[in-house]
């Protein structure tokens, strides 16, 4: 169970925005993505999970590859994507966002399963339930986002850069949540941040790219301990 | 030799040499007016006015960017306005067309201050309504004659021209003249900054907006000349009938006054005459078909509009973009 | 009962109607982002169905439901066939906005004429088993019928059926998720094609609906039901395009105000009026009345 990207170039019009990207994360890893803006950090996410098309290369799951998938039927393959910015549909209530997560599910009693889960981990979404999702701090945003995709019970998730916008306190209670969640489910997270510290301090390694190319590929105390790349893209 | 290189000359013509051409083609085409039939002089004449009509709404569609679905009403603001002029100021007939342009450009200008605010279907669904709506108006107000109309007639050639001139040969020479002149106009219009605000509010408004460009201004000014030319289409139109009634300015005509744009290709002036042929020709073409198949009345009435409904999906689907002539394009 | 009750009675009749017209064309806008001016024609294809339901099964009733499953498919197969292929090839190019326009007036001119072809440019008397006489009250008879009384029975039926699956169930869900953000939608794995080519449908339906409701009333011909297509556009404008609650209530408003206008100042100035009250509705509230948002930009 790995997803494995190889030689991955995507354009946008004529410019690349990725281009020979290649990387393996093994199935319950936390791997995040840390880059400056314009990296390539967001279409790499994008490209994963099928809104995307590709120009080159290889994107595969479990051996089966990925390429020229929709995105609503990776989702049926346990491919879930978070897309940056609260992904939530503020015209709908609460509970109406997190049943779209289990819209296409068949196991009925499953999906009311991981909602009861999800509200366990989330219980302010809870207290919330039949409120339009417009009346949601940020925070709650991203928590209901991210409790929507755990309802269709992804065996990889795709975070985009889940702490935007958040205050500081904020961004530790979602970031705990996510580790809570992995833990608890043996998923895979691949984990676009910009937020490089909080990130590494979840997760198992971390894959520096720029310029859509591959930079390096560390656990977070290599990362973290060469000053170089200190200074060049943890920005301090 | 290509059809292009043929026409090289003409892509980059100055204003001067335009003139000319535009008075050597004219003269052409009215010379050879003398040599056919009625019903060809009739067909020339329809080309003309349809050239006409299709240029304003190039005009609007092609270089702001906006859509109208009912220019066939405003072609029935210019008819109506002119027939009025001759019959109630007795004006003498060239001004009853500048009277029809007139009016289409006064309807345009208040149809273009609510336009201006609103965009694509806003703007789409107004103009329709425009189109279904007035017909039934202009039945309800006897001023306009009701369903039968008010008659118009310009008179026959004057004798200088000569004295065999038919009716239909006459009309062909004034609405081929009008058509020229209003092509070269328009051309040297869509060369001024005008023309270039109009281009940039196309391609994108937002960008046209931050270069100083009064968005709201340029689109109704775009759509008040776009009336105007519609009018005096109008105008002519009611002139080659010898009538304006209800029934001539149907939603049909909207549909294929717009069918005649997208065939020209919509940002494509010149364009105009060919999507005028075509739609001259598909009585022709339909009324062929349906007595091969020994067309009852439901044939002969309902094929035109299946092939004019047709060829309008046909070039959206293949040719969104409008089907590429060898000819100048604005971009 | 005095005229002004009648008159309120005759209005909710004929904006029952016009809801339905502008539920579908605000169903197609919010699923496709393109006002379907085809709508008339559709709905006069389905009707003409319907018609012909009638004449072979001798039953109104029975020819209802047969309109209503010929639109929904009409305009299920206009969406795949010709919108969707469109909407692929013109995305993201200038014309992006206005083609999908134009293709839905070259649809209109294409069934009219299809539908003339079939059965002629004559009016056809389309009967219902309902009187269009007037209730009688009193001694008076007043101008709402029982005809009037079945169209708002038929329309409150639908629209409450339209709300339920709208409301409570998975597709209904889904349809919506669709419309205000498809790419949510499909991340969350609805299929997103296949539930616009639904949503069209529905709005088949719901102008299927209309056309099978209003039709006896007047008479059945290719072009019978361009006015209804601008009043449910008006409608649809007066609710802000957005807005399936708005739809309703804007057919509502746009039928009691023309009721009262027919009934007070003559039936010469309706079209004139619904004109005045588009322009109006557009240059005061360019939102409408349920749009909360500046959409009229997009």
């Amino acid at each position: 169970m790995t997803l494995v990207v190889q030689g991955l170039e995507v354009k946008h019009g004529a410019i690349s925005a990725i281009s020979g990207l290649s990387f393996t994360i093994r199935k319950g890893e936390l791997v995040t993505i840390i880059g400056s803006n314009g990296a390539g950090k967001t279409t790499l996410l994008r490209a994963l999970s099928g809104l995307l098309p590709i120009s080159h290369g290889e994107i595969s799951w479990n051996e089966k590859t990925l390429i020229g998938k929709r995105p609503e039927e990776l989702v049926r393959r346990g491919i879930v994507h978070v897309s940056e910015g609260k992904a939530v549909i503020p015209e709908l209530t609460v509970s109406e966002n997190l049943q779209l997560g289990g819209i296409w599910r068949k196991d009925r009693s499953d999906v009311a399963a991981a909602t009861a889960e999800v509200i366990e981990l989330f219980p302010r979404l809870g207290e919330r339930l039949s409120q339009g999702a417009d009346t949601l701090s940020g925070g709650e945003r991203q928590m209901l986002a991210i409790g929507r995709a755990m309802i269709s019970r992804p065996e990889l998730l795709l975070l985009d850069e889940p702490s935007l916008g958040l205050a500081p306190l904020i961004i530790d209670q979602i970031f705990s949540a996510i580790d809570a969640l992995r833990h608890r489910t043996n998923l895979t997270v691949v984990l676009v941040e910009q937020n490089a510290i909080s990130a590494l301090r979840i997760a198992d390694r971390g894959i520096i790219i720029n310029l859509g190319r591959h930079v390096t590929t560390g656990t977070p105390s290599e990362l973290l301990n060469d000053p170089a790349l200190r200074a060049a893209y943890l920005g301090y | 030799m290509k059809l292009k290189q043929i026409l090289a000359p003409l892509r980059s013509a100055s204003p001067r040499m335009r003139i000319l051409l535009s008075v050597a083609i004219g003269a052409l085409l009215l010379f050879a007016s003398g040599h056919v039939d009625e019903l060809r002089s009739y067909q020339g004449a329809q080309v003309a006015i349809y050239a006409i009509a299709i240029s304003s709404i190039v005009l609007l569609t092609g270089f702001s960017g906006q859509i109208s679905l009912g220019h066939g009403a405003l072609m029935a603001i210019g008819g109506y306005a002119a027939v009025l002029a001759q019959i109630h100021w007795h004006l003498p007939y060239p001004l009853t067309f500048l009277v029809g342009g007139a009016a289409g450009a006064g309807a345009g200008y208040l149809l273009g201050i609510a336009a201006a605010r609103l965009r694509g279907p806003y703007l789409a669904g107004t103009t329709l309504a425009l189109a279904v709506g007035l017909p039934s108006l202009a039945n309800q107000f006897h001023i306009l004659g009701g369903e039968q109309g008010l008659s118009f007639d310009i008179g026959t050639a004057p004798t200088w021209i000569g004295n065999d001139f038919s009716q239909y040969r006459w009309f062909f020479w004034v609405a081929v003249v009008l058509a020229l002149a209003v092509y070269w106009l328009l051309r040297n219009l869509l060369s001024t900054r005008y023309g270039r605000r109009w281009r940039a509010l196309r391609s994108n408004p937002t960008a046209a907006a931050l270069a100083g460009i009064n968005v709201a201004r340029a689109k109704v000014l775009a759509f008040t000349l776009s009336s105007c030319v519609a009018g005096l289409a109008g105008s002519l139109f009611a002139m080659l009938l010898g009538l304006v009634a209800p029934l001539a300015f149907t939603l049909t005509l909207s549909f294929t006054l717009v069918t005649g744009a997208v065939l020209a290709g919509v940002s494509n002036l010149g364009g105009s005459i060919v999507g005028a042929v075509v739609l001259v020709s598909i009585p022709e073409l339909s009324n062929a078909i349906s007595s091969h198949f020994g067309g009852s009345e439901k044939v002969t009435s309902n094929l035109p509009g299946v092939i004019t409904s047709v060829l309008l999906i046909a070039t959206v689907l293949l040719a969104p973009n409008g089907p590429k002539f060898p000819t100048r394009r604005h971009q | 009962m005095n005229t002004f009750f009648s008159t309120i009675l005759v209005g909710i009749s004929s904006g029952a109607i016009y809801s339905l017209m502008s539920l579908a064309l605000v169903l197609v806008w919010r699923s496709t982002r393109v006002v379907n001016f085809a709508a008339a024609g559709q709905a006069i294809l389905s009707t003409y169905i319907g018609y012909e339901a009638m004449s072979a099964l001798h039953n109104y009733w029975l020819s209802l439901p047969v309109a209503l499953i010929s639109g929904a498919l009409i305009s299920a197969v206009i969406e795949s066939f010709i919108m969707r292929p469109l909407a692929k090839r013109t995305q993201g190019t200038a014309v992006e906005s206005i083609a999908p326009v134009i293709a839905t007036l070259g649809i209109l001119g294409l069934i009219r004429s299809l539908v003339g072809l079939m059965w002629g440019n004559t009016f056809l008397q389309y009967t219902s088993p309902l009187s269009s006489k007037g209730f009688t009250v009193g001694h008076t008879t007043i101008p709402f019928s029982p005809l009037n009384a079945a169209i708002v029975v038929g329309a409150a039926i639908v629209l409450l059926i339209f709300a339920l699956i709208f409301r409570f169930t998975r597709l209904g869900l889904s349809l919506r998720a669709a419309s205000f953000q498809p790419e949510i939608a499909r991340l969350s794995g609805i299929r997103v094609d296949r539930i616009r080519t639904v949503g069209w449908a529905f709005a088949g339906a719901a102008g299927a609906v209309a056309g099978a409701l209003v039709t006896p009333t007047s008479y059945l011909s290719p072009n019978s039901l361009d006015l209804l297509l601008v009043s449910g556009f008006v409608a649809a404008v007066i609710g802000g395009l957005e807005s399936l609650i708005g739809a309703v209530v804007g057919g509502l408003v746009l039928g009691l105000g023309f009721a009262f206008i027919l009934q007070y100042i003559g039936s010469s100035v309706t079209f004139s009026a619904a004109f005045i009250i588009l322009i109006l509705v557009l240059i005061v509230r360019p939102q409408g009345i349920f749009g909360a948002r500046s959409t009229r930009e997009a």
